[in-house]
């Protein structure tokens, strides 16, 4: 395995409590090293020049500043320098990318709550407003508008990819669980946001989404009522829909994507099911010396290409 | 309750300094609860009774739609002459108010007919929602059938199923004649049977064992 060299962390994001303290006789601290500079040449070091370097520094000091209170650089440092098992590879950005799709979700529909009425008689034609008045309008709402499908199939890829690599083995378990929790929270969003335009599509669309709700037994009539706010479809449905699309769900996936991030860091991601365990090679016993001569004489550790692999290999780097 | 506490440790007949310190504090033998578990547990449950305080009137205020019956609604929707036994006549009216045309539905209307063992003098007003997902059908006046465009149910002339995978027949809305005029009102639906039932939301069976699995909504008027 090949070693890369160790990332170099800044100094200045470390909190000086937990700076190493500067060898005798090497450069220290900026402010330490200052006078072989002025020494050697004092004259260069106009008011101009202070003012670059306390410029130069400032960001760095407001950092320390915050950092002395926060106590995050320690955090941090561990989350972005932490280890990853060998093989990873570009299926494993697929989580990143449905973040980034809930980001973008999130940022146009702050932008799309700016113009949009959730009322009956005019949710339609504040939609035509956005997309036809509102300067990018279009372009903000078509964002929101497919990001939701890609959204919602970045979600799967990653379901999948998380699957096919047995990634929801033990001890990652309770992350697929809250992932699953995830992907009917992005349903529900997708489901309740195709209303919100009230057009001809919206509405039947709803009311079919609706019904197959209300095909669940016992419940489900009581469920069809809950969505719609009534026996049927009308102005309060659509302002329930809206308040779950705009306040409840998000709030439950933002907390959940909290959860679910959390639980990677904590755990650490698997390695593909292809890469093979590394294991120390060592002297084996006679005895499986002797019961692999009986075969092809290979022992453990030594298998034939294409030998089952067994699944301890995949753990946590 | 010190007092009780240093009878139980024996402390009445021991000197002062030979009596026991309680460990915890205020601890006598035989209590049941620490002065610890009490606070804990009354905390808890103060702390429990302002969360249902807050959550319980939130959550009702969010269901409370289920429970709640709006006014029965007839609206005329043409003269009695307009309506014969052997076709049906398209009609829209409202059916909930508040949202423009989305809250209007379509029925359609006859006579009732003696060839189909009806009661006369009344008028039949059938739901042009699809009972398999809620798709608007249309009736068919060549075949005699109400067709749904989504997936392919039929309905025969009384709106019972033959065909497709709608699971009951065409719901109905009630009629009534006032001054000569035709007024459909609240939806119904029936059974295979065509016994009228509170209406169901499509997709539902209606009839038998199914009136318990799909219980009726009590925001649903009762059948006629």
């Amino acid at each position: 395995m090949p070693s890369f060299p160790k990332p170099k962390i800044p100094d200045a994001v470390i909190p000086p409590p937990l700076r190493k303290p500067a060898k005798p006789g090497s450069a220290g601290t900026p402010k330490g090293q200052a006078p072989s500079d002025l020494k050697e040449s004092p004259e260069r070091r106009s008011a101009g020049d202070k003012l670059l370097e306390v410029g130069k520094e400032a960001p760095i000091d407001a950092l320390g500043w915050v950092d002395q209170r926060l106590a995050a650089s320690g955090f941090l440092t561990g989350m972005l320098f932490r280890k990853v098992p060998k093989g990873t590879n570009w299926f494993y950005t697929l989580g990143s990318a449905t973040l980034f799709a809930f980001i973008v979700q999130a940022i146009t529909g702050v932008f799309l709550a700016m113009f949009y009425v959730p009322s009956a008689t005019q949710a339609y034609s504040s939609i035509a407003h956005i997309n036809n008045e509102v300067p990018f309008g279009q372009l903000v709402h078509g964002m929101h508008k497919w990001g939701a499908s890609v959204m919602v199939i970045l979600v799967f890829l990653h379901m999948g990819r998380t699957f096919f690599f047995g990634a929801y083995k033990y001890p990652r378990e309770l992350n697929w669980v809250i992932g699953v929790v995830l992907l009917i929270l992005t349903m529900t969003m997708a489901f309740t946001g195709y209303l919100l335009p009230f057009d001809q599509r919206s509405f039947w669309a709803s009311i079919v989404g609706i019904n197959i709700n209300g095909t669940g037994p016992v419940v489900g009539p009581y469920l069809s009522d809950f969505l719609r706010a009534g026996p049927e479809l009308g102005a309060t449905t659509l302002a329930r829909f809206y308040a779950i699309h705009m306040l409840l769900v998000p709030g439950a996936i933002i907390a959940l994507i909290g959860a679910h991030m959390y639980l990677v860091v904590k755990l650490g991601t698997t390695a593909p099911p292809w890469v093979k365990a590394e294991r120390p090679k060592v002297a084996a016993p006679v005895s499986q010396l002797e019961a692999g001569a009986n075969g092809n004489g290979r022992v453990n550790g030594d298998r034939a290409p294409g030998a089952p692999v067994d699944g301890e290999g995949n753990g946590a780097a | 309750m010190a007092d009780d506490a240093n009878k139980v440790n024996g402390a009445d007949e021991a000197p002062i300094k030979e009596r026991v310190k309680p460990d915890p504090p205020g601890y006598f033998e035989g209590e049941s609860m620490t002065r610890r578990h009490v606070f804990t547990v009354a905390s808890q449950a103060l702390g429990g009774l302002a969360a249902a305080g807050i959550v319980l009137p939130a959550v009702g205020f969010a269901v409370a739609p289920i429970f709640h019956r709006g006014k029965e609604r007839w609206e005329g929707v043409g003269p009695v002459s307009d309506f014969v036994e052997d076709t049906y006549r398209q009609v829209v009216f409202t059916e909930t108010e508040g949202i423009g045309d989305a809250g209007k539905t379509t029925a359609y209307v006859r006579k009732s007919s003696a060839d189909l063992e009806e009661e006369p003098g009344k008028f039949v007003a059938v739901s042009n929602r699809c009972v398999h997902l809620g798709c608007p059908v249309r009736f068919v006046e060549a075949a005699g059938n109400f067709i749904c465009p989504c997936h392919g149910g039929v309905y025969d002339f009384q709106g019972k199923r033959i065909g497709g995978p709608p699971v009951r027949p065409l719901d109905q809305f009630q009629t009534r004649v006032t001054k000569g005029q035709v007024e459909v009102g609240p939806r119904y639906s029936v059974t295979s049977q065509m016994e009228p039932v509170r209406a169901r939301d499509p997709g539902e069976f209606t009839g038998g064992i199914w009136e318990y699995l799909y219980p009726p909504r009590p925001s649903t008027f009762p059948p006629p």
